[in-house]
């Protein structure tokens, strides 16, 4: 079949399997997670094809693999819909199908399949373990399989399907279909223990937040189709329509419509991707299970985010003077730097171990969104394709470090929150497997150099903010890194290294293979993912490998992008900032003993709660934004606009409907038509009452009667009827 | 000369009177004499009409006998009922035997 | 004036007569005692019908059974008080009226009649009348059916007198 076509079928087997696991496996775990992970796999072999033939073909950019047909009517012409394979396209499949391949797999562990059902498990609250009894009689708590097993296949599934959309469409609103499913996704998903208030207003906040990112990013749309009449990306990102929106003025502040449609979108970004200001959702969304975490944050929608800018970076750029930024990327700069450190900041000081993770993402997206906003296309794309796999790979594995401190609390009946770094510790010796793939990804997160594919992504970015001379991007990336180094060898160091601070992680146990199996798959990317885009001219190594990366990805532009030249300067600090990062992590955490405070908290003081209270910004938005709204809602227009107004309408034209009928009842039907009805039956009785004396039972009378009556029927016939 | 005007005016007095018997009068016994003039009285017409107008044909006097035939059965009925009815009530007051009213 | 039309005039003042003491008579037994003298000039009149025949049957049925029948009527059903109180009803007077009304209309209306005056026809000497009668009351030609049917009647009428009448043992 033609590679069109095939590329049509790629979201499809997710959509089929959620449809078919909601209505006929539900209750069939095992029929229900085989069906997903059949269908991702159909999926992943059908996107690994269509990654071959898209590198076969050499000249993918000019020519991508595109295909369109009409979906709905516009007056003369069709609203067209399709899809669209260009490089880009491409390595963001490779990473998707993977990562999504890997988290169906590690949750069909991490929801303990095979497992017994739980004591006191209800559906909507996380399983609580199950009471085992062993050959010698012994009791014992194990963990239990998850009530909703079935609905969190089918969900993923439906997830899986809104990010293949997204990636393979042609045109922005299919796009934005997709972006909204995963929204809806990640609602169902971080609320997933729907029976957790926790839960459930995380799951709101998440989908608020974004939400008001979306209205706005959906007006762009509307404005970029209005200006350009249509969304497909071969027409807005075509010379002609450039040159309109660059050239079109709007009455916001001046600015070109370019500018402001890519203001707009970016907003989108900025809510889908948890950017300041808009940040505050993503650490509350780790309510949910952790392969949702690793499939929201880290392989799916953080990235379609970022996915959204680089697509449109044409209009992004659009009309930019050669060498000099645009007002929208000098935004993008701006909020991607500052939320790279602001986030990174605040992951020093938080104990659970995937609030970490996600500060991290959140700080790593920053980066990519920097990228963008310095120029630095293939940068950001690369290092967008390098975070998927290891920050996959460290929330799964995360994941497996929780599941082996729950085994450690059912067994000792310890009550420790199993996700706390501070009640683990020594995890190294009892879970190998998971210690040295996170180890990996820890290391590829803090750019250790040449193994791990995170330094190559990040030095490019550094590079490329050096080479134009953007201090402040370049200081503040580098900064981050630090912090990212520091707190990540934290994480590894409180986590795994030392001795166990309680019971339950002295009983901790290596997860399954169903869970470890995909973490030995990710960590072998974030390893090598890396190695696509080394530098030509990096010293001695470079050009071993082409730079696939530059080269293939680059070509989506336009304009090819120059590949940056080589530099010592970015190379040492971002080698300096990584060295220096993780020796200091460990060397601040490597002795904390059990029950022991942070060791940060004296030397920061009130910074350290001001950082651990992530800059209050959950408050300040809580009172802006969320009080107002409840107060309103309540106020207005519950008790006044709906009780008072509507209500009281309605009772008003129910009363005057009651009293009318009232009116009619008493003044119309009961005289008028009752009245006649009796009047009818009474005088039809008097009459009859009146009459009846005629009947006396006297037969004289009755002849005089007759007799009477016929004469003078007879008279009167005689004498006036028939004249002769 | 005598003619049919005659005995046409005595039969309609003859009647008229029973006529006034048979709705006057309280007894029925009386009321019952009443009906007998009448009859008679019709009679008296029909042999009149005969010896007058059709004297050569029989039928008027073979009428006047069916009707004298049953005149003696409706008597012959009618006391039988008016001893019956004073079994019962103790009276033949026309104007007392009036249950059938309203 | 002729002798028919003295012996007429007598009769007719003596039937009617009789007549209106018939009805106006306050004893019952003078009544039927009237009713016999009205009948019996009805019987004359007969015979001035040369309805000789009728004249007998008058006297012996009317008179010899009807008006017995009803003086046995009449004393089979006195009451104590039957001479007290009014011997008519109330409506006498309407009833009264009528029989008059009646009388005038039907007088007039005859007299309307072109036969009102007809003459007395003579009658065929050689013709028996009884004769004549009796055969056309049995023959198939003439009137045996309303013969036989009245006979019938008077079967009828004798049984059911005799039932009505039957005094129930109870």
């Amino acid at each position: 079949m033609e590679s069109s076509t095939l590329v049509w079928l790629l979201p499809a087997p997710p959509l089929l399997a959620f449809f078919l696991i909601i209505f006929l496996t539900n209750r069939s775990k095992g029929l229900s997670h085989t069906l997903g992970i059949l269908a991702v796999l159909l999926s992943f072999i059908g996107s690994m094809v269509i990654v071959v033939l898209g590198l076969r073909s050499g000249h993918l950019a000019e020519e991508p693999f595109t295909s369109v047909i009409n979906w709905f009517p516009t007056g003369d012409t069709w609203f067209q819909i399709g899809v669209w394979v260009d490089p880009l396209t491409v390595a963001t499949l490779f990473f998707v199908a993977w990562t999504i391949l890997m988290i169906f797999i590690y949750s069909v562990g991490y929801q303990n399949y095979g497992q017994p059902k739980g004591d006191h498990d209800v559906p909507g609250l996380p399983p609580h373990g199950a009471t085992e009894k062993d050959e010698h009689g012994h009791e014992h708590r194990v963990p239990s399989i998850e009530p909703m097993y079935s609905r969190f296949f089918a969900f993923l599934a439906l997830f899986s399907f809104g990010m293949y959309v997204l990636v393979v469409s042609n045109n922005l609103l299919t796009l934005f279909v997709g972006w909204e499913i995963m929204g809806l996704c990640s609602y169902l998903l971080i609320g997933f223990w729907y029976a957790k208030p926790s839960a459930r207003a995380a799951a709101i906040k998440a989908f608020l937040t974004t939400r008001v990112a979306d209205v706005i990013m959906l007006l762009g749309l509307a404005y970029l189709y209005y200006l350009a009449g249509s969304l497909s990306y071969d027409v807005i990102f075509s010379e002609e329509t450039l040159h309109l929106l660059t050239e079109t003025g709007t009455p916001f502040l001046g600015l070109s419509a370019a500018v402001v449609i890519g203001i707009f979108l970016f907003i989108g970004t900025i809510g889908k991707s948890a950017q300041w200001p808009l940040h505050v959702w993503l650490p509350d969304a780790m309510e949910g299970p952790t392969p949702v975490s690793a499939m929201i944050h880290a392989a799916t929608m953080v990235s379609a985010g970022v996915y959204l800018v680089i697509r449109v970076f044409p209009i992004i750029s659009a009309g930019a003077v050669h060498g000099e930024p645009t007002v929208t990327m000098n935004i993008m700069a701006f909020i991607g730097a500052f939320t790279g450190l602001f986030a990174a900041t605040i992951a020093v000081t938080q104990n659970d171990i995937k609030r970490v993770l996600a500060y991290s993402t959140i700080s790593q997206l920053g980066y990519m969104i920097a990228a963008i906003g310095i120029g630095a296309y293939v940068a950001a794309a690369f290092h967008l394709f390098t975070h998927a796999f290891f920050k996959a790979l460290l929330f799964l594995g995360s994941g497996s470090v929780i599941h082996g401190v729950e085994h450690g609390v059912l067994h000792t009946d310890e009550h420790v929150d199993p996700q706390d770094m501070f009640n683990m510790g020594g995890l190294r010796k009892k879970m190998p497997v998971t210690f040295w793939t996170f180890l990996i990804g820890g290391l590829a997160l803090s750019g250790f150099p040449l193994l791990t594919a995170g330094f190559w992504s990040k030095d490019e970015i550094l590079a490329d903010a050096f080479a134009q001379s953007n201090w402040a991007v370049f200081i503040t990336l580098a900064f981050a890194a630090l912090l990212t180094a520091f707190y990540t060898m934290r994480q590894i160091t409180l986590t795994f290294l030392g001795q166990p601070r309680t019971e339950a992680s002295k009983h901790a146990v290596e997860s399954k293979w169903t869970m470890t199996l995909p973490l030995v798959g990710l960590a072998v990317f974030a390893i090598g993912a890396g190695w696509l885009g080394i530098t030509n001219d990096f010293p001695i190594i470079g050009g071993l490998l082409p730079n696939y990366m530059h080269d293939f990805v680059g070509e989506t532009l336009a304009e090819h992008p120059e590949a940056i030249r080589f530099n010592w300067i970015p190379l040492l600090t971002s080698l300096a900032v990584a060295f220096g990062g993780l020796f200091l992590g460990w060397l601040v955490y490597r002795n904390v003993s059990a029950g022991e405070a942070d060791p940060l908290e004296k030397p920061l003081g009130p910074v350290y709660s001001l950082l651990k209270n992530k800059y209050y910004f959950d408050e300040l938005y809580d009172f802006i934004f969320v009080r107002p709204a409840y107060w309103i809602s309540r106020n207005f227009t519950y008790l006044w606009l709906d009780r008072r107004i509507i209500d009281g309408f309605l009772h008003g034209v129910a009363r005057v409907a009651y009293s009318l009928g009232g009116l009619f009842r008493n003044y119309i039907d009961r005289p008028i038509v009752n009245g006649f009805g009796d009047f009818v039956g009474e005088s039809v009785k008097r009459l009859g009452r009146g009459a009846r004396f005629i009947q006396t039972g006297r037969i004289q009378q009755y002849m005089v009667m007759a007799l009477v009556i016929a004469f003078g029927t007879l008279f009167y016939y005689l004498f006036f009827l028939a004249q002769p | 000369m005598i003619s049919l005007s005659y005995f046409l005016v005595f039969a309609a007095a003859l009647f008229c009177i029973g006529l006034y018997g048979a709705m006057a009068r309280k007894n029925s016994v009386a009321i019952l004499m009443g009906i007998e003039l009448m009859l008679n009285a019709v009679v008296i017409n029909l042999i009149a009409f005969w010896r007058f107008r059709t004297p050569e044909v029989i039928t008027g006097q073979a009428f006047a006998v069916i009707v004298f035939a049953v005149a003696a059965a409706e008597v012959a009925v009618g006391l039988a009922l008016f001893i019956a009815i004073y079994r019962q009530r103790q009276t033949i007051a026309a104007d007392e035997i009036d249950l059938l009213k309203w | 004036m002729t002798v028919l039309h003295v012996i007429f005039l007598v009769t007719a003042v003596v039937t009617l007569g009789a007549a209106v003491m018939v009805v106006t008579a306050r004893n019952l037994i003078h009544s039927a005692l009237w009713l016999i003298l009205s009948l019996f000039g009805v019987a004359v009149i007969y015979g001035l019908l040369s309805a000789a025949f009728f004249a007998v049957v008058q006297v012996v049925i009317y008179i010899g059974a009807i008006a017995i029948l009803m003086i046995f009527a009449i004393m089979l059903t006195r009451r104590v008080k039957q001479d007290v109180g009014s011997i008519v009803n109330k409506g006498w007077w309407l009833a009264g009226l009528l029989a008059l009304v009646l009388f005038t209309a039907l007088v007039w209306l005859f007299s309307t009649w072109s036969g009102f005056r007809t003459p007395l026809p003579e009658l065929a000497t050689d013709v028996d009348t009884i004769k004549v009668l009796g055969a056309a009351l049995v023959s198939p030609s003439h009137y045996v059916l309303p013969f036989e049917v009245a006979s019938v009647l008077l079967l009828a009428a004798l049984i059911g007198a005799v039932v009505v009448a039957w005094e129930r043992k109870s």
